[in-house]
């Protein structure tokens, strides 16, 4: 073992350890304790995952050539076989470094901003139980371990939302994410279990103790055979060899295998892809799981940066580059992808227009532009996505930290319209959140190939929109118009955040206003740091991800097919496709200012006369409500019919209560019955033995 | 083999520990046994955990076949003969781990009559250890049908209000089961000429006859287990059962259902098993969805956890009927992982009813304000029970359903729906419970867990978080069983 598979094994378990201490520590430790420690390791995992990073980046390519280090073995029964592992590939060191690097600010962030808090030993547990987590799932080597972090994470998630578990929208708004998540997780569990049945040796390369042949092995390149390790499963899809799902007779290459599934005979890869991709949705908050992550925004903000925007809501986009090697053998499911990326980035951004927290506007814009990365990973591009997911991470957590320091200076404050005239107040933080604002806008210098000038944002959001332009995938110009559109939103409604909040007459209230005041440095660092990444993510890192460089980078971590060139097409296109992003973010931006900025009676009077349109956006599209009658009243009332109906009234009273009855009538009396009868049991029981013993001796006594 | 008879040692070293209580108590009179037997009992039960573990560490796992067998000829063709598989022998220690935890945890709540509800609990562990090595099934009948006696009385003299109602529903459900176990067992019997277990399992019965047989047995196992729609008993019995009654019931009873489709409904009727794996995986579903939605909707908490068992016994049910080596090897664990789980779970609901004497969800609120370790540990128990992974909940969930899906994905996606629905109830009630405002008065002076109770819940959440790592501990070990019984099946 290297020194860097020794820095491996520190990044990922060292958080867990500080977890563990931290948490059952924490009387001893206290919190000064608990957060030194916590915080002392996450910044020494940040280095040194930077240190991996950026080897990658610049230097020899290490982690291009994935290994693995196993641990130790967890479930292993026939083919069904996971071990605990650290698998380092580019994926996994780009996750490590975006992981680490925000999870450290933010735990520095939070020394600051959880200050007065009586729980901070609690708090920084549960954030460095996250990391552990979230580094689980990223370093995985099979789908159970990958399984492990994912659902790791959302016990951090909902232990986080609902930190101050005292406020009842709190418990709710963790509940919610928890069982959400699970939803989707009933969709990645039946993936696995589909795999499980798809991906199993031909019987003629099965030995008679179980044993998979090694010449079938070789073709794999794996030691040994498991249906849901990334190796086994990636390379027979990728080689497309021959695979005997469980109980069919004969052998079918692994790309035109069909199977049941529910009553409709489907290609497996297909609904593997649809089924693992509706995990992700979970997770990742996509159109129809999206609920749960504004609510989600009951956590303490700095809890909003790390997890709802810049890490853990990413695990989906994450999932679906890792099996680029199914979703590249798919069209149905790489189709779904594409769409529902498509709908969320334009819905959520429809929502954020209208909406009052500045914390809620930031969540549908996380939400939206997570939607461009899944529609790139739908249309291949999923370089694209990572490198969107990359940056995103930096300016997204700068946002949501810098609406933290917002909120922080002006006592808890968090609706817009008690804000406003702000930028005097806190000069750093409108700055930072300037900044984050021209990067998620993507504001930049198009048209100019050489020249790398522009925020974050403009490298990588417009990398998305690009691809949707030039692939020629079915539901391509769909996700292109949709995200050209949402772009424009997006503008809006940053700008609408920025004016709302800092421009004008204060509507605060003039004590609030008048004591307001800006970040500490301890929260400021973080936000200068991020803001520096805001800025430099983009056009320093752009060749590495998806310009030239993109191949020697990757290397075997992402698989792109033969015929897949969208990467490349993006290189020749046509100039008002260049300057389209940019036209979108000038008009969003120009209608902010005149909303906003020039005519703010406008907004408001609409506010007060409300209508149809409004409504519709502020309530979220009547998401809430629809679920909230269909499943959470179903539930209940189908419960209550089950207990009341099916156990007391059929059940009971056809069985048990039923023959009392019948007791009471004819024997005069439960009473009886009820003294004599463990007396009547006992003497059931040895009649029967008497009786069988008698039985038997009779039938062989005389033979 | 020859030196100790390890097994008999097990089985009836508890019983010993009853009869010295009985005889403190005739001898010494009741006041003073009271007092002995507390300890009598505790240090009789350690050794039998400690006997346990000597016969876990001379079974050796890579033999298929049963191992440390005891065979005393009894009567014609029925004899005093024990053995273990691994499924056996690891279910005997989770028996032996809890019921000293059990006897550990009845120190304080049992004010009455100490010495006859110690002396109850031996006896109801000599029978529940017996039930997993008889290798007769004459012997098995015994066990299995006499555990229920000691149970009786745990429920009926220290139980709640409404004991008596409770012990009457359990009693008519098992005495329809026993029934026709014991007229099938008398067939079985003559048909065969013997009954041990071993010949009986390679028995060709006739295809037919099968069906009948295997039905017999069902009614048996069905109820014990409970499947649905014969399981309207376990809630009652729960709720008045008393805290360690509670914790037996759901750790170990349970399983004998389980155990007893393994042992006896697969190999020995496999041609009928075949024919009813639909019906199976029906009834399957239904407990899981059906009791998960019911036990959203409970207002007692231990009633809330019962039905959560009846859930989690459906993955038990899914597992074995797969007829498949993920599916049984899931069922297997997921019987010994429930058993930590609901063990732990009922031990959790007794910590505050021994403080507060109500079950009533909404008398409770804002726990962790007072109780920061219980909240802590009732919480690592809820995510075990909703199957994270991690914990041995979720061990046992995937694979039962993994062994599913390869016979019906129906089945699997009904199962897979459970998932969900668990953590909608368990995360519910735990927010009622434990989070939130303490608004209610009588709650402002309720003391954290004690060193007893931190003792006994630790082991617990050690042992659903090794089970959850390191899950091949048992799998190393019941890999022969389940390579015997899909022999068995014809797999």
């Amino acid at each position: 073992m290297g020194a860097s598979d020794i820095a491996a094994l520190f990044i990922v378990f060292a958080p867990g350890l500080a977890a563990a201490v931290a948490g059952i520590g924490q009387r001893v430790l206290g919190d000064k304790g608990a957060m030194t420690l916590t915080t002392a390791i996450l910044v020494a995992a940040f280095a040194a995952a930077a240190v991996q990073f950026f080897n990658q980046v610049f230097g020899a390519h290490a982690a291009s050539v994935s290994h693995t280090i196993v641990l130790a073995r967890w479930i292993d029964i026939g083919s069904f076989s996971a071990n605990w592992a650290v698998r380092i590939d580019t994926l996994s060191v780009v996750m490590m470094f975006v992981v680490t690097t925000v999870s450290a600010l933010v735990h520095i962030y939070s020394i600051s901003y959880m200050e007065h808090d009586p729980h901070r030993a609690r708090f920084f547990a549960y954030l460095s139980l996250f990391t552990f987590a979230m580094l689980m799932l990223v370093t995985a080597d099979n789908f159970i371990q990958l399984f492990f972090g994912w659902e790791g994470v959302g016990l951090a998630s909902y232990l986080l939302i609902g930190f101050w578990y005292k406020k009842p929208s709190a418990n709710s708004a963790a509940i919610k994410a928890f069982v959400v998540n699970r939803v989707g997780d009933f969709g990645f569990a039946l993936g696995i279990m589909a795999l499980v049945f798809v991906i199993q040796p031909p019987a003629e390369f099965v030995g008679a103790n179980g044993a998979v042949a090694a010449s079938y092995l070789q073709q794999i390149g794996v030691e040994k055979f498991s249906s849901i390790g990334f190796d086994t499963v990636f390379g027979v899809i990728n080689h497309n060899l021959a695979v005997q799902p469980i109980g069919a007779h004969a052998a079918t290459a692994v790309q035109s295998v069909a199977f049941d599934f529910l009553g409709h005979h489907v290609y497996a890869l297909e609904m593997t892809g649809v089924l693992l991709f509706i995990g992700a949705m979970g997770k990742s908050a996509q159109f129809i799981l999206h609920t749960w992550l504004p609510d989600a925004m009951e956590g303490p903000t700095p809890v909003s940066a790390l997890i709802h925007a810049a890490t853990m809501v990413t695990a989906g986009v994450f999932l679906v580059c890792r099996c680029s090697y199914l979703y590249e053998h798919t069209v149905v499911a790489a189709n779904i992808i594409t769409v529902i990326g498509a709908v969320t980035c334009f819905f959520a951004a429809t929502v954020g227009m209208a909406q009052n927290d500045i914390k809620r506007v930031v969540a549908y814009s996380t939400c939206s532009q997570l939607g461009y990365m899944f529609f790139a990973a739908g249309l291949g591009a999923y370089q694209a996505a990572m490198f969107h997911l990359f940056t995103h991470a930096f300016f997204k957590a700068l946002l949501f930290l810098s609406a933290g320091a917002v909120i922080h200076g002006l006592h808890d404050e968090q609706d817009m319209r008690r804000m406003g005239g702000l930028r005097k107040k806190m000069p750093l933080t409108w700055a930072m959140m300037l900044i984050g604002t021209l990067a998620l806008t993507g504001v930049g210098l198009p048209g100019v190939e050489g020249l790398k000038i522009g925020f974050a944002g403009f490298f990588s959001k417009d990398a998305t929109i690009e691809t949707a332009f030039v692939s020629h995938d079915t539901f391509a110009p769909l996700a292109f118009w949709l995200s050209v559109g949402a772009a424009v939103l997006t503008s809006f409604y940053s700008w609408r955040l920025m004016f709302m909040t800092f421009e004008g007459k204060t509507r605060a209230d003039h004590h609030a206003y008048d004591e307001a005041h800006d970040a500490p440095w301890v929260m400021a660092v973080p936000l200068i740091v991020l803001a520096v990444g805001a800025v430099f993510a983009g056009g320093v890192f752009a060749h590495a991800f998806v310009d030239e460089g993109q191949q020697a980078f990757w290397g075997s971590a992402i698989f792109t097919g033969a015929d897949n060139h969208v990467l490349h097409d993006r290189h020749e296109l046509p100039m008002w496709v260049e300057i389209l992003p940019a036209a979108a973010w000038i008009v969003g931006l120009l209608f902010a200012v005149f909303f906003y900025l020039l005519n703010p009676s406008i907004p408001r009077r609409m506010a007060e006369h409300g209508g149809p349109l409004l409504s519709f956006l502020q309530r979220k599209w009547y998401f809430d409500e629809l679920y909230h009658f269909v499943f959470v009243r179903g539930a209940a009332l189908l419960g209550d019919f089950f207990w009341k109906v099916g156990d007391k009234t059929i059940i009971d009273g056809g069985g048990p209560d039923g023959v009392t009855k019948l007791a009471k009538s004819g024997a005069g009396g439960l009473s009886k019955l009820h003294t004599g009868y463990l007396f009547h049991y006992a003497l059931v029981i040895l009649l029967s033995a008497v009786a069988f013993g008698a039985v038997v001796m009779l039938g062989r006594g005389g033979g | 083999m020859t030196g100790l008879p390890i097994l008999s040692i097990v089985t009836f070293l508890p019983l010993v520990g009853a009869l010295v209580i009985g005889a403190f108590r005739i001898f010494g009179g009741p006041n003073f046994a009271g007092s002995a037997s507390k300890s009598i009992a505790f240090v009789i039960t350690l050794a039998t955990f400690a006997a346990s573990l000597v016969a876990l560490a001379q079974f050796h796992p890579s033999q298929s076949g049963f191992q440390l067998v005891e065979d005393v000829p009894w009567f014609t063709g029925t004899s005093y003969k024990l053995g273990v598989d691994g499924m056996a022998i690891l279910l005997i220690v989770l028996t032996t781990f809890l019921t000293p935890l059990c006897i550990l945890a009845s120190f304080k709540p049992i004010e009455d009559r100490v010495a006859d509800y110690m002396i109850a609990f031996l006896v109801l562990e000599t029978l529940m250890i017996g039930v997993f090595c008889a290798l007769d099934l004459m012997l098995f009948y015994v066990f299995f049908e006499g555990g229920l006696i000691p149970m009786f009385i745990i429920i009926g003299i220290w139980g709640g209000k409404n004991r008596l109602y409770a012990a009457f529903k359990f009693f008519l459900y098992t005495l329809l089961g026993s029934l026709l176990l014991l007229a099938a067992l008398i067939y079985m019997s003559n048909v065969a000429g013997t009954t041990d277990i071993v010949t009986l399992q390679r028995f060709p019965f006739d295809p037919h006859v099968q069906t009948w047989l295997w039905l017999a047995f069902f009614a048996s196992f069905a109820v014990k287990l409970p499947m649905w729609p014969v399981h309207t008993w376990l809630p009652d019995a729960h709720v008045e059962a008393p805290t360690a009654g509670s914790v037996i019931l759901a750790g170990v009873l349970l399983k004998m259902g389980g155990y007893g489709f393994l042992r006896f409904s697969l190999p020995m009727f496999p041609d009928a098993s075949h024919l009813f794996q639909p019906l199976m995986f029906v009834l399957s579903v239904i407990a899981i969805v059906y009791a998960s939605l019911v036990a959203f909707r409970q207002t007692d908490i231990k009633k809330l956890i019962a039905y959560s068992s009846v859930a989690h016994m459906g993955f038990v049910t899914l597992g074995i009927f797969s007829f498949t080596q993920m599916g049984i090897q899931g069922a297997i664990f997921q019987m010994l992982s429930h058993g930590v789980i609901s063990g732990a779970l009922f031990f959790c609901v007794g910590v505050i009813y021994d403080r507060m004497h109500t079950r009533e969800i909404a008398f409770y609120g804002g726990l962790v304000h007072r109780m920061p370790i219980y909240a802590g540990l009732f919480m690592l128990f809820s995510m075990a029970n909703v199957g994270l992974p991690g914990t041995s909940g979720f061990v046992g969930e995937i694979l039962t359903m993994v062994g599913g899906f390869q016979a019906s994905t129906w089945a699997a996606a009904g199962a897979a729906l459970g998932v969900i629905l668990s953590a909608v109830y368990m995360l519910t009630v735990y927010r009622r419970v434990v989070f939130g405002e303490m608004t209610n008065e009588k709650l402002s002076a309720i003391k954290d867990l004690t060193a007893t109770e931190i003792f006994i819940l630790g082991l617990l959440a050690i042992s659903a978080l090794v089970l959850g790592v390191a899950p091949s501990l048992i799998f190393d070990a019941t890999a022969g069983s389940t390579a015997d019984i899909l022999a068995g099946i014809g797999k």
